[in-house]
């Protein structure tokens, strides 16, 4: 009897052991073809831009672009534009998070908060803000005031909408029990409520790290100046292509990079949650 | 039904009171009347715009782009996005490639579009095609690979050919995420329109916007940008209403 148990426990775990390494071929598997599929697309990039079949204006090939790249790197045009550009998104970005979770979480407090800025945030959020660009460089000038404050007027709306959503969405029996053993409002809401909702918060700061790139770089597109943006602008009124290129190249790179550190951060924070669970 | 009508009101008072201290703070000249024209000159100048038929033609210029790109995107994204999550050997190659283009800032190829095919309609529904369709791609990708696998069998061993089976099948149970990404596609459309137009144009609602503005035509400027904002909002809504419509079989 003992005997048929062992082999059917070892036939289990001889299963588990395979399937683990299914698994394991499998991610292995998709990393490298994932990182064939990008070598291709480099590659194919390279022969096609060489092949004659368009003019070097239209697409220059990787290699050109890529000791652009390197040359902007070396005399540190590329580390004071990228600077500058971060700097704006990141300020925007940080104004809207914090704003943002102020103003969803003092909604959720008050009721006249909450009728004021109702109507305002619901028809705001699906507006394309960037058509009001003309209006903040007629009030703020063409400088960095007017560029944050435009990615700060994009991004706040879904930090907003997150932070309610997730105070909504907390536990009654939480709060319940909480007040019972005698805890503070304000207590409360820095030990219960914000935690409880920092899943859902942090899904509205990942909805608006991306957005306050895009309209910090459309902003210095729109008004020139330093900056990523304006110098894919800049090489585009002097026809110079391979500059083109280079900053989408530097534009992708740093858009993966910060959408990662976002994503690690999230999983940073939310250890304790469930989500997290089995990684 | 006046009790619903008093509702509505008093919800959207807050609106109307930032309306009136807008023309209010103007007419004072609490704020300068440049830099904020009063509310009603504003309107009296959409009046104009309109009667001179030029917000029209601009709005019919942008309308067109605007629509071309975003059914290009969901056409070509759609598909695309459904064939990644039925034929796997698609889906470990192209995934990679939606992977590394779906956090791309899409404003960095207003200059690239620029250069390929210039000032006109064709660089604005290129940017919007490429812009929107990652998101439509995922959107239906994941839909699609939620679809239940008992159904799709099923649906095979009753002799469904393979085209069938994605029309049939797998198209209805994805068509919620699918939506959703169409949503956020909108929304990017408007978003990468009006930019693209603002910096390089000679055409369409941002080119109007940047003409008015330079020429110190601000109360038409105000009317201009708050035009193309109530149409994006109106457009989100009228989506939301026939996304429901769509997915009323789903209850």
């Amino acid at each position: 009897m003992a005997r048929v148990e062992d082999q059917t426990t070892l036939a289990q775990a001889q299963a588990n052991i395979s399937q683990d390494a299914l698994r394991r071929l499998d991610s292995v598997f998709r990393t490298g073809a994932g990182v064939f599929s990008i070598l291709l697309l480099l590659i194919a990039w390279e022969v096609f831009a060489r092949s004659g079949r368009v003019t070097a204006f239209m697409l220059p090939p990787f290699s050109v672009v890529a000791e652009r790249i390197y040359a902007d790197a070396i005399s540190g045009e590329l580390w004071r534009n990228l600077g500058v550009t971060m700097v704006r998104a990141m300020a925007g970005f940080v104004i809207a998070a914090v704003g943002g979770v102020t103003l969803g979480t003092l909604m959720s407090r008050s009721k006249i908060v909450h009728w004021f800025f109702d109507p305002i945030i619901s028809v705001g959020f699906p507006m394309p803000k960037i058509a009001f660009l003309p209006i903040i460089i007629l009030w703020l000038g063409l400088y960095d005031t007017a560029k944050i404050s435009i990615v700060v007027l994009d991004a706040i709306f879904p930090v907003v909408t997150a932070t309610l959503a997730g105070i909504a969405g907390v536990d009654k029996v939480l709060l319940w029990s909480a007040r019972n053993m005698g805890a503070r409002d304000n207590a409360i809401m820095w030990q219960i409520v914000l935690p409880a909702a920092l899943p859902q918060i942090l899904t509205g700061l990942q909805v608006a790290l991306p957005i306050a790139l895009i309209v910090a770089i459309i902003a210095e597109m729109a008004m020139g100046g330093y900056g990523l943006g304006g110098a894919m602008m800049t090489a585009s009124r002097y026809a110079n292509s391979p500059a083109v290129f280079a900053g989408i190249v530097e534009i992708a790179v740093v858009g993966y990079a910060l959408i990662k550190a976002m994503a690690l951060i999230r999983h940073r924070l939310l250890v304790w949650h469930e989500e997290t669970a089995g990684h | 039904m006046t009790h619903a009508i008093r509702q509505t009101t008093l919800r959207y008072l807050p609106l109307v009171l930032i309306a009136l201290g807008w023309e209010v703070a103007a007419r004072l000249n609490i704020i300068d009347t440049l830099a904020l024209p009063p509310l009603s000159s504003v309107a009296v100048a959409w009046v104009d715009l309109v009667r001179d038929g030029e917000l029209i033609d601009n709005g019919i210029a942008s309308l067109y782009r605007g629509s071309a790109g975003l059914i290009l995107a969901v056409a070509v994204g759609g598909g695309l996005g459904l064939c990644m999550a039925r034929w796997r050997l698609l889906d470990v190659f192209v995934n990679p490639l939606v992977e590394l283009f779906y956090p791309l800032p899409k404003s960095a190829l207003i200059p690239v579009t620029v250069l390929w095919l210039g000032f006109g309609d064709g660089s604005k529904i290129l940017l919007i095609f490429l812009g929107c369709m990652i998101p439509v791609t995922i959107g239906a990708y994941n839909g699609a690979r939620g679809s239940d696998h008992a159904l799709v069998w099923s649906a095979r061993s009753m002799g469904a050919r393979r085209l069938r089976v994605m029309w049939d099948v797998v198209m209805p149970s994805a068509l919620p995420e699918l939506l959703n990404g169409i949503r956020t596609a909108l929304a990017l459309a408007f978003i990468l329109l009006v930019s693209s137009e603002l910096i390089v144009s000679q055409k369409g609602f941002g080119y109007l916007i940047g003409y008015l503005g330079s020429t110190g035509a601000y109360e038409g400027m105000y009317a201009v940008v708050l035009t193309v904002a109530i149409l994006g909002f109106a457009a989100d809504r009228i989506y939301q209403f026939l996304m429901q419509r769509l997915l009323r079989w789903r209850e």
